[in-house]
């Protein structure tokens, strides 16, 4: 049975709304375009936007004389060697720009004595991070957007639309099909032109800092239309995740802010400091990189120094309850309301996946291969190289999908709706219309699994052991995913809304996975323990296509559509 | 002896139609409503339905339903060792089992 497809028309699709894809659908509304600004969730709430606790980077000179080819610079030795420049020159050049933007729109970034506040953070050369108290930089930055998407004419809002598959036509993308959440019915949606803005993949790890809507959608849908992807293999862990007690009502990299504000220290189970031992001795500051801070970590919890729970220990045991109260007002009651002092004991905490380095290719115009998709934030691969500088992300988010919604405003003003190829569209309808009963999959069960197998196989610490581990039980999922999915097919069914997010997590995956096998050295975020250095020959990125139902890695790009 | 909770919760597709189906949660101190739901996804059955993107931080403030006839968020309040009643917001028009229509309507899927 083919389930009866609703219809939907727009000059741009915009396919997510974190802060890039918010910021995309006002730009090319304002440009004039009719969009739609569609979301698996509710609209502006979802995402990681809205889970972003503090720093926003950008050289606004705020605090101290700064330029934006210092942060540029700061970006490129965080991303040891495979920035995608122009990417990261776009990135730095623009921040300014949208942050005054955003604080002209009232976002409310902190201040004292009327200039904004940046803080330090580590990587960056000068106190460069602009933030919203207290914690409160992504609900703001969320709720402003949401404000002006609303004010803007020309944007029409859709949630509970999960999209199933980019819309062929036969030289592009001229659209996408959606299952509709709350009817369980497919909605083919036409559109000029389409951005990605699904932010990452946080969700394919089991300890992660972002909401489950993040199962890297965008990377699977522009990998089945054709696109290519790059760096997948590198996955940012944030050092100090939330670990121990059980804290709830709180994002667990909260702990970064605290960090920034108060220094702390990293203590192993002997209680005593150890970044030292991996070069970066912190002295009560904040300075250890990402990437390094994870690897410390993980090795001292090897070495059997770890704390209780199987992470090490943060303390702020130096400050007095009143320098706490001064730093986070309301969060200190938040904390005691978990039973946690900080004045009397440390906190447990442990790398948690964070951010996505790679993703969809694209150029400064956020173009792809494929004529008519462009890609926005964290979808976009190549920014941040090997490893993301602490408060690139959100400035990112901003300018890149400013960016996304005037090129795709400008490829839609000369373009014409595509018919689809001929097949994309009836295939997707099908898929969705079908069911198949699948007695011997638990679907959250399931989704559970490969997410245990990515954080202990496809993690912070890698081998070719453990990584050739990870592809046996992705090829097993698959297997047992079958090519239908589950259950009744009315409204908000869960099961198959798994059955969806694991027919694209497993595919992210298995990409994640393949592509950290085949790149046989440690750089930034990858660390594979089998081949502990850099190499020359890795100075490069890696893209990764799908060639016959194949996952084809080169060191070769392929060719991005032309720009309008 | 593992405490246990005990969920009793509303299913059903339509609000004259449903029924209560009752789970047996192992209690853990600290856990919430939502981590209790999630284990049953994974234990008992995944087709449970309930609306939820943070998980745990309280910031996208979708999974708001009832807990012994009050309004509030599966993600922040507490598991306890005892009967609790879970059914879907009263006011909001059902989507099926916990999950509600809770976005405005202007944010809500109309083809054209």
């Amino acid at each position: 049975m083919i389930l009866e497809s609703m219809r939907a028309e727009t000059d741009v699709l915009v396919i997510g709304s974190g802060a890039a894809g918010m910021y995309a659908a006002i730009e090319a509304a304002k440009a004039g375009c009719r969009v739609l600004l569609v979301d698996r969730s509710l609209i502006g709430r979802g995402g990681a936007t809205v889970m972003a606790q503090m720093t926003v980077a950008v050289a606004l000179g705020a605090e101290t004389p700064d330029h934006w080819s210092y942060h540029y610079r700061d970006t490129l030795v965080a991303g040891r060697g495979l920035c995608n420049e122009p990417l990261s020159q776009l990135l730095c050049e623009d921040g300014p720009d949208c942050i005054r933007t955003m604080d002209d729109w009232g976002v409310g970034w902190a201040r004292k004595n009327g200039r904004i506040t940046q803080a330090m953070a580590p990587g960056h050369d000068r106190p460069r991070c602009v933030y919203v108290d207290f914690l409160n930089t992504g609900p703001a930055v969320s709720k402003t957007l949401r404000t002006v998407v609303n004010k803007t004419d020309g944007i029409r809002k859709a949630g509970d639309l999960c999209i199933i598959d980019l819309l062929r036509s036969n030289d592009g993308v001229a659209g996408a099909v959606a299952l509709h959440l709350s009817s369980g019915a497919p909605v083919i949606v036409s559109a000029k032109a389409t951005i990605v803005a699904t932010g990452g993949l946080t969700r394919l790890y089991r300890r992660n800092s972002a909401s489950t809507n993040m199962g890297g959608d965008g990377y699977a849908l522009a990998l089945r239309a054709g696109a290519s992807l790059v760096d997948m293999e590198f996955v940012q862990f944030f050092p100090i995740g939330h670990l121990a007690p059980r804290l709830v009502g709180m994002d667990p990299i909260m702990w970064d802010p605290f960090r920034y504000k108060l220094g702390g220290r990293l203590l192993n189970n002997r209680m005593e400091e150890f970044t030292q031992n991996y070069g970066v001795a912190e002295d009560g500051k904040y300075v250890i990189t990402r990437d390094t801070g994870s690897y410390a970590i993980m090795k001292e919890v090897e070495a059997g120094r770890g704390s209780p729970h199987g992470g090490v220990y943060l303390s702020f045991q130096h400050c007095s309850e009143a320098a706490l109260r001064e730093a986070f007002g309301p969060v200190i009651d938040r904390l005691a309301a978990n039973n946690i002092d900080l004045t009397k004991t440390p906190i447990e905490v442990a790398p948690i996946a964070h951010y996505q380095m790679g993703g969809i290719a694209a150029g400064v115009e956020m173009q792809t291969a494929l004529p008519g998709l462009f890609a926005a934030g964290e979808a976009v691969g190549g920014a941040n190289g090997a490893n993301r500088l602490s408060g690139n992300a959100v400035t990112e988010a901003l300018v890149f999908g400013r960016r996304a919604g005037r090129s795709a405003a400008l490829f839609a003003k000369r373009a014409r709706h595509q018919p689809d190829d001929g097949g994309s569209a009836r295939r997707a309808v099908e898929l969705i219309s079908s069911s198949a009963p699948q007695p011997d999959l638990n679907s959250a069960e399931a989704i559970q699994l490969l997410q245990s197998t990515m954080q202990d196989n496809v993690g912070p610490l890698r081998s070719r052991a453990g990584l050739s581990s990870a592809l046996r039980t992705i090829e097993r999922l698959s297997g047992a995913l079958g090519d239908r999915p589950p259950g009744d097919g009315r409204r908000f069914d869960m099961q198959r809304l798994d059955w969806f997010d694991l027919r694209n997590m497993l595919l992210v995956a298995r990409v994640v996975t393949e592509a950290a096998l085949v790149r046989t050295e440690t750089r930034g975020a990858h660390r594979r323990e089998d081949y502990p250095n850099a190499a020359d020959e890795w100075e490069n990125n890696q893209y990764v296509r799908i060639e016959d139902g194949r996952i084809v890695p080169s060191k070769l790009s392929a060719p991005l559509a032309a720009v309008p | 002896m593992t405490e246990t909770a005990t969920l009793k919760i509303w299913r059903g597709l339509d609000i004259g139609a449903g029924r209560w189906e009752t789970y047996a949660v192992p209690f853990e101190s600290g856990q919430t409503i939502l981590d209790g739901l999630r284990w049953i996804r994974i234990n008992c059955d995944p087709t449970l339905a309930i609306r939820f993107s943070c998980i745990n931080a309280n910031a996208c403030k979708e999974c708001m339903i009832e807990l012994d006839g009050k309004t509030v968020y599966a993600c922040t309040a507490r598991l306890q060792p005892r009967e609790m009643t879970l059914a879907p917001l009263s006011n909001k028009k059902l989507v099926r089992d916990l999950v509600t229509e809770i976005a405005p309507p202007a944010e809500r899927f109309a083809g054209s």
